[in-house]
């Protein structure tokens, strides 16, 4: 299986197969993580731009690292400081980016689709890394990495997810990717947040998508809870007492013993202790929360790597055992190995060491 | 003078479908006859062999964006496209910089369109004063000064109250009130139809109930006041059934459709801002049933909202981009595709939604008979061609139908005896 898009802008056009393929091309790079000496030197010369028009703390930082952590260089637009303020439009903006010539472009933005508009108009590699309420595709990877990890699968799972729905982009990148395997949602939080619109979804994405508006209802038979940030900006827009959501849709330890016994806790961050969870829970063992930090610079790893090195032959490895732990990171050289197919599994750790 | 000869004249006002000649002398119509029965020595030919001759197409609604904003359209460059479409006169909404809310706006506009419009030119002012929905606009002067009618366009009378002083006022001019019926507040921040779609792709949407509760509103304003209420742009299924009701009990209600609204749907969208308008694409149901309201004759005029941004405007993201789409030069094609090719509407109905429609919604006759002013469509109903943007006269470019190959085309638009275009 390949992955053969020139961008990731989101999970929802993706099969089984592509998003099975992204995942296990993680896998080698969640061992890295693990290494005294993070840094390889894959992506050495390469430039990855970072523009972040919308403020991100933890994204930013990951995509960052990750891009660090294979030897590329970045630049970094944030929105505050950028042209934006004085008027440039997008298509602008990108374009100067794109004059200084990055191998790979990252972007967030306010708006929906905002990805989708600027990959039209550019030749290189974009990635989305979230944009508007539409998709926030890395999120959607990263979640079901740590999912796999704990669960040793993404099949048939009961994912209940909580919280304001209809405005979460990661909510949508999870349900794209996790009900092309099967899993089945349950959605939870006050009735605003989650549109009838949202069960309709379940058809065209090929899964059985449920509201529930009792928390202890929707948490029955759980396999896996996510829980959403409360986001306060939203509370004023169809007017909620942060007092009513707490009072109904908390995910607290008694709640979630509704839930299945080994059920897991998942969440975007940045968390609202003692709003959308209780402290009790985030540090419980049950949740994954900082495993999905350290899963976010994995898949971002990859998600740059096999962008990055579209059709490079000095970046496929000699090894066809992918997924696997990379056991060749001292590298044998690729010389005089058959030359595999560009969008074939590669060995990312070894490449141009 | 011009003789068409040898088309299938089609006239709703008389009910004609026949192959008949017809004469123009100048402004006016000096004769409808049997095919071959008119001579008049000298006169220039048309030969309408094979084509549909029918009375000329008004468009009730339409941005010409001239004063103000002459970077997306001129008075010149909007007629000139609308004339391609078939139009031979077209009303402008008020919402131009300034807005078109007083009696010398109103002439400047008529006065641009006397030297630089290739079709006839009819302005709509504003209801209120910068169409903010504070103060009554001067519709008197307006009107003494050749504004149509009345229309806070773009979005809707503000209040309940304006709305019905606005009606009460114009019910005393004789004059129609447009409405671009929204309510804001189901509205704020939204880029297109709520539904499924819009749940997917992760953009605000407002619901059909937007428009229909506005309808609602107005209906029962033009109950109250007895005026003359015209709905814009309807593109829900409840608003067409109240407009429909309001029609049954005798109220002097009328509604126009676009043809992107009978073509499209919100399932189209996909973060292209050709198409973003508003009001938005429909949900498939509400699409049906304007269709439903086009066969049925609750729909009274297909209007092209003709709605021209500059590239630079439209080429953002989705949430930033404008509202609106040119409209003039595929109005026809697409009601002949979706109306007349697939069935659904006899040929005269078509004619009807372009030339008597509007006409009755103007208080204004149309007919292709003699005396009356010669404005005259010609058409063909199965001439192939297909439609690139880049080649029209407009200064915009914001269609989603680019490279569409249509059936049936405009061969001839003539204004006051003079052919303006011709294919």
């Amino acid at each position: 299986m390949t992955y053969r898009s020139r961008d990731l802008l989101a999970l929802e056009p993706l099969t089984a197969a592509e998003l099975s393929f992204l995942l296990d091309q993680s896998k080698s790079f969640q061992e890295i993580q693990r290494h005294p000496l993070k840094k390889l030197a894959t992506l050495r010369g390469k430039t990855v731009a970072l523009a972040f028009f919308e403020n991100s703390t933890r994204t930013r930082i990951s995509f960052g690292t990750a891009a660090s952590r294979l030897g590329a260089d970045s630049m970094n637009l944030q929105a505050e400081a950028s042209s934006l303020k004085k008027g440039e439009s997008l298509l602008d903006t990108v374009h100067t980016l794109d004059a200084m010539k990055p191998d790979c472009l990252v972007m967030r933005h306010a708006a929906s689709g905002a990805a989708e508009f600027v990959a039209r108009h550019l030749e290189i590699p974009v990635i989305n890394a979230g944009d508007g309420t539409h998709e926030h595709p890395s999120q959607g990877l990263l979640d079901a990495l740590t999912i796999r990890d704990r669960k040793r699968t993404i099949e048939n799972l009961n994912i209940t997810i909580l919280g304001d729905i209809k405005h979460s982009r990661v909510a949508r990148s999870n349900i794209h990717l996790l009900g092309k395997f099967g899993c089945r949602f349950t959605l939870c939080g006050p009735a605003m947040w989650v549109p009838r619109e949202l069960e309709e979804l379940g058809a065209s994405v090929g899964t059985s998508i449920r509201r529930v508006f009792r928390i202890e209802e929707a948490l029955e038979d759980a396999d896996v809870v996510l829980a959403l940030r409360v986001q306060s900006e939203r509370l004023h827009e169809p007017a909620l007492s942060l007092n009513d959501y707490v009072l109904l849709y908390q995910l607290s330890a008694e709640r979630l013993k509704h839930a299945k016994a080994d059920a897991i806790v998942l969440h975007p961050g940045p968390l609202n202790r003692g709003i959308e969870i209780t402290p009790e829970v985030a540090d419980s063992a049950q949740s994954c929360i900082l495993e999905q930090v350290t899963n976010g610079i994995a898949v971002r790893m990859a998600l740059l790597f096999l962008l990055m090195t579209r059709g490079e032959e000095n970046a496929i490895g000699p090894s066809t055992e992918t997924a696997q732990a990379p056991r060749n990171r001292r590298a044998t050289d690729a010389k005089g190995e058959t030359k595999s197919d560009a969008n074939e599994v590669k060995d990312p750790t070894h490449a141009a060491r | 003078m011009l003789l068409v000869k040898n088309g299938r004249v089609l006239d709703p006002a008389t009910k004609t479908d026949d192959i008949l000649d017809v004469l123009l002398d100048g402004e006016r119509i000096a004769d409808v006859a049997a095919a071959g029965r008119i001579t008049a020595n000298g006169a220039e030919i048309f030969d309408a062999t094979g084509m549909i001759v029918a009375p000329g197409f008004i468009d009730i609604h339409a941005h010409l964006r001239e004063p103000g904003q002459e970077n997306s359209e001129t008075i010149e460059t909007g007629t000139r496209s609308a004339a391609r479409g078939g139009f031979t006169a077209v009303c402008c909404m008020p919402n131009t910089k300034p807005v078109n809310d007083n009696a010398s706006v109103t002439r400047f506009i008529l006065d641009r369109a006397k030297t630089a419009a290739s079709i006839r030119v009819w302005p709509i002012g504003a209801a209120s004063v910068g169409s903010k929905g504070e103060a009554i606009a001067e519709i008197a002067a307006m009107k003494q000064a050749g504004a149509v009618a009345v229309s806070d366009d773009g979005k809707p009378i503000a209040t309940a109250k304006l709305a019905r002083q606005v009606m009460d006022y114009c019910r005393s001019l004789d004059i129609p009130v447009i409405e671009h019926a929204e309510d804001v507040s189901l509205a704020v921040g939204a880029v297109m139809r709520e539904g499924v779609t819009s749940t997917k792709l992760g953009l605000a949407g407002m619901p059909a109930a937007a428009e229909s509760v506005c309808v609602a509103r107005d209906v029962q304003l033009a109950d109250l006041t007895g005026a003359r209420l015209h709905i814009a742009h309807l593109s829900a299924k409840g608003s067409l059934e109240q407009v429909r009701a309001a029609k049954q009990r005798g109220l002097h209600v009328t509604c126009e459709v676009t043809p992107h609204h009978f073509t499209l749907i919100d399932e189209d969208v996909q973060y292209d801002s050709r198409y973003k308008m508003n009001p938005p694409l429909a949900a498939r149901q509400d699409r049906d049933a304007l269709l439903e309201g086009l066969a049925d004759g609750t729909v009274d005029a297909i209007a092209t909202d003709h709605a021209p941004h500059e590239p630079a405007l439209k080429d953002v993201e989705f949430d930033r981009a404008p509202f609106g789409i040119v409209g003039f030069e595929t109005a026809l094609a697409l009601s002949l595709e979706q109306l007349v090719h697939s069935g659904r509407i006899p040929l005269m109905r078509l004619v009807e939604l372009f030339t008597t429609g509007p006409a009755r919604v103007l208080g204004i006759e149309r007919q292709l008979t003699k005396g009356q002013p010669a404005d005259v469509t010609i058409f063909s109903m199965d001439r192939s061609w297909t439609y690139r943007v880049a080649d029209s006269p407009s200064k915009s470019r914001n269609s989603p139908f680019d490279k569409r190959t249509f059936k049936g085309a405009v061969m001839a638009t003539i204004v006051g005896g003079r052919v303006v275009y011709q294919q």
